[in-house]
């Protein structure tokens, strides 16, 4: 059931953020590009060691070759994989295992979009496929809003549960000084905002911000002997069920309940032992499905789970503790910032730092809810 | 193996006025959108069927344009062949629409081609 996972055989030896918010005059080659000369300085290496390139772009569907020429790399291996905002999480599955297996020795793992200085729109090609966009979704609010629709009918969930999510991101965001939205956000607030797609609200949407993150990730020998703490991968596992929300099966059960127990099984963990959280939250309605999904909470309770701010500053469960998509940052894909606040925890530098993490869960999600994966880190003391 | 592509035969169907899904023979499991195999086994014995037309919403998302266009409804209906498909349902207040609510399939026209829309089943 679990898969074979190489356990803790590698780490995130360097990681770094560029640009969040707005980087106007920027274009996302060039934030990639600067996410991964900082996050190669972090692990204490050189451009010229890295020999396995990780990319995906808004703009650019050869990324990967853009990136090699860009930087004057020839590496061994290059991907630049589509499986929407969960992309980053494969990425660390692919690299783990090809670094375990020797098939290449470092890996930058890099993203960048200039989605809001370049013109505030998605940027990214994606839209409904032929046998949704003639009735002319939002998309893909509208996608996740009939997976609420259906979540609020099965469960009972509520707007102000929705609201919750959104509240309590921007809590964290206020104590992220890199996070871009900041200041009071309170339920009313958000329950009175505009409706864009019933219950998805402006308020229940990602930001549109410009962005660069980037990881290194090396054998955790190497990575031992980097200037910052390792961050060994301990599972990370992924799993796609569709790609139109039209040919979802359950609407209110994502394929993070297959790729979730998956890396809970590669890593010998189980949600109770993780310590923080970090959820690809494009939608309010995401965090209370992965929360499920993911086993913090019985299905159908992900409503109920983050009342009364639970999943807020100095709640039972910390989630999204960088403000996430709804109030760190969102440059069209947010997966590889939520890998980047997952290791931070870990080494003990977030800004809005919980005591004592030793594990450490990023969850990608891709499409409509669709491709879904799970990456879990832990510290030094769980290998 | 016919001519053209399933989607193709599909949309030709519509514009003759026909409502076609595909049912596996052994499994006997309906299937859409079209395509060349049972998703997931891979079984490409099958045949076109007539839709019945009747289904019930799924789920609904009620869109809401700036003014002064009215706010619109995109449903999920679940047909009664157990299939699923995006459409919207016409002749019901968008606020009106809910789930499980029984509509029935009509072909209409948009932007000059055949499309599939609902009406409630009881109108």
């Amino acid at each position: 059931m679990g898969g074979t996972f190489p356990r803790g055989a590698t780490a995130i030896a360097g990681l770094a953020t560029f640009g969040l918010g707005e980087c106007p005059g920027w274009t996302s080659l060039e934030m990639a590009a600067k996410a991964g000369q900082l996050a190669v300085a972090d692990a204490g290496l050189t451009m010229r060691e890295v020999d396995g390139l990780f990319i995906c772009l808004p703009d650019d569907v050869l990324a990967g070759l853009s990136l090699a020429e860009y930087l004057g790399l020839s590496p061994r291996f290059t991907d630049c994989n589509r499986t929407g905002g969960s992309a980053f999480m494969s990425h660390v599955a692919t690299a783990a295992t090809m670094l375990a297996a020797g098939y290449i020795d470092t890996a930058l793992i890099t993203y960048g979009s200039n989605q809001r200085s370049g013109g505030g729109k998605l940027s990214t090609p994606v839209g409904s496929n032929a046998w949704e966009a003639p009735y002319k979704p939002l998309f893909p609010a509208s996608s996740y809003a009939l997976a609420a629709s259906r979540h609020f009918h099965q469960y009972g969930t509520t707007r102000r549960q929705l609201a919750e999510v959104a509240v309590a991101a921007r809590a964290w965001a206020n104590g992220n000084p890199e996070a871009f939205a900041q200041g009071p956000l309170g339920i009313d607030e958000v329950l009175a905002a505009r409706m864009l797609s019933s219950p998805i609200s402006v308020r229940d949407c990602c930001l549109v911000t410009d962005g660069a993150a980037a990881v290194v990730m090396t054998r955790i020998d190497r990575a031992r002997d980097a200037p910052r703490p390792p961050v060994p991968v301990l599972g990370a596992a992924a799993a796609t069920w569709h790609n139109a929300i039209s040919q979802m099966g359950d609407l209110t059960t994502t394929a993070a309940a297959e790729s979730g127990p998956r890396a809970y099984a590669m890593a010998g963990i189980g949600p109770g032992d993780v310590d923080v959280v970090e959820l690809y939250d494009a939608f309010t309605i995401n965090t209370i499905l992965f929360l499920e999904d993911l086993g913090f909470c019985p299905k159908g309770e992900g409503g109920r789970f983050v009342e009364d701010g639970a999943i807020a500053p100095g709640g039972r469960l910390p989630v999204n503790t960088n403000g996430g998509g709804l109030s760190c940052c969102h440059p069209g894909m947010y997966g590889l910032f939520a890998i980047v606040e997952a290791a931070r925890q870990v080494r003990g530098e977030a800004a809005n730092q919980i005591p004592g993490v030793d594990i450490a869960l990023a969850h990608g999600n891709g499409g409509a809810l669709s491709s879904q994966a799970t990456v879990i880190l832990g510290s030094a003391a769980t290998i | 193996m016919s001519a053209t592509g399933p989607e193709r035969h599909w949309r030709a169907a519509l514009a003759e006025g026909r409502f076609l899904l595909q049912r596996a023979r052994a499994s006997g499991t309906v299937f859409f959108p079209p395509r060349l195999m049972e998703p997931g086994s891979g079984d490409d014995e099958w045949d076109w069927i007539e839709a019945s037309g009747l289904g019930t919403v799924h789920a609904v998302t009620v869109i809401h344009p700036k003014p002064p266009q009215p706010p619109r409804a995109v449903v999920l209906v679940d047909l009664d062949e157990q299939v699923r498909l995006m459409s919207e349902v016409e002749g019901v207040p968008a606020e009106a629409i809910a789930i499980g609510l029984r509509v029935r399939a009509r072909i209409g026209e948009r932007d000059g081609a055949p499309i599939l829309l609902f009406d409630a089943a009881g109108a």
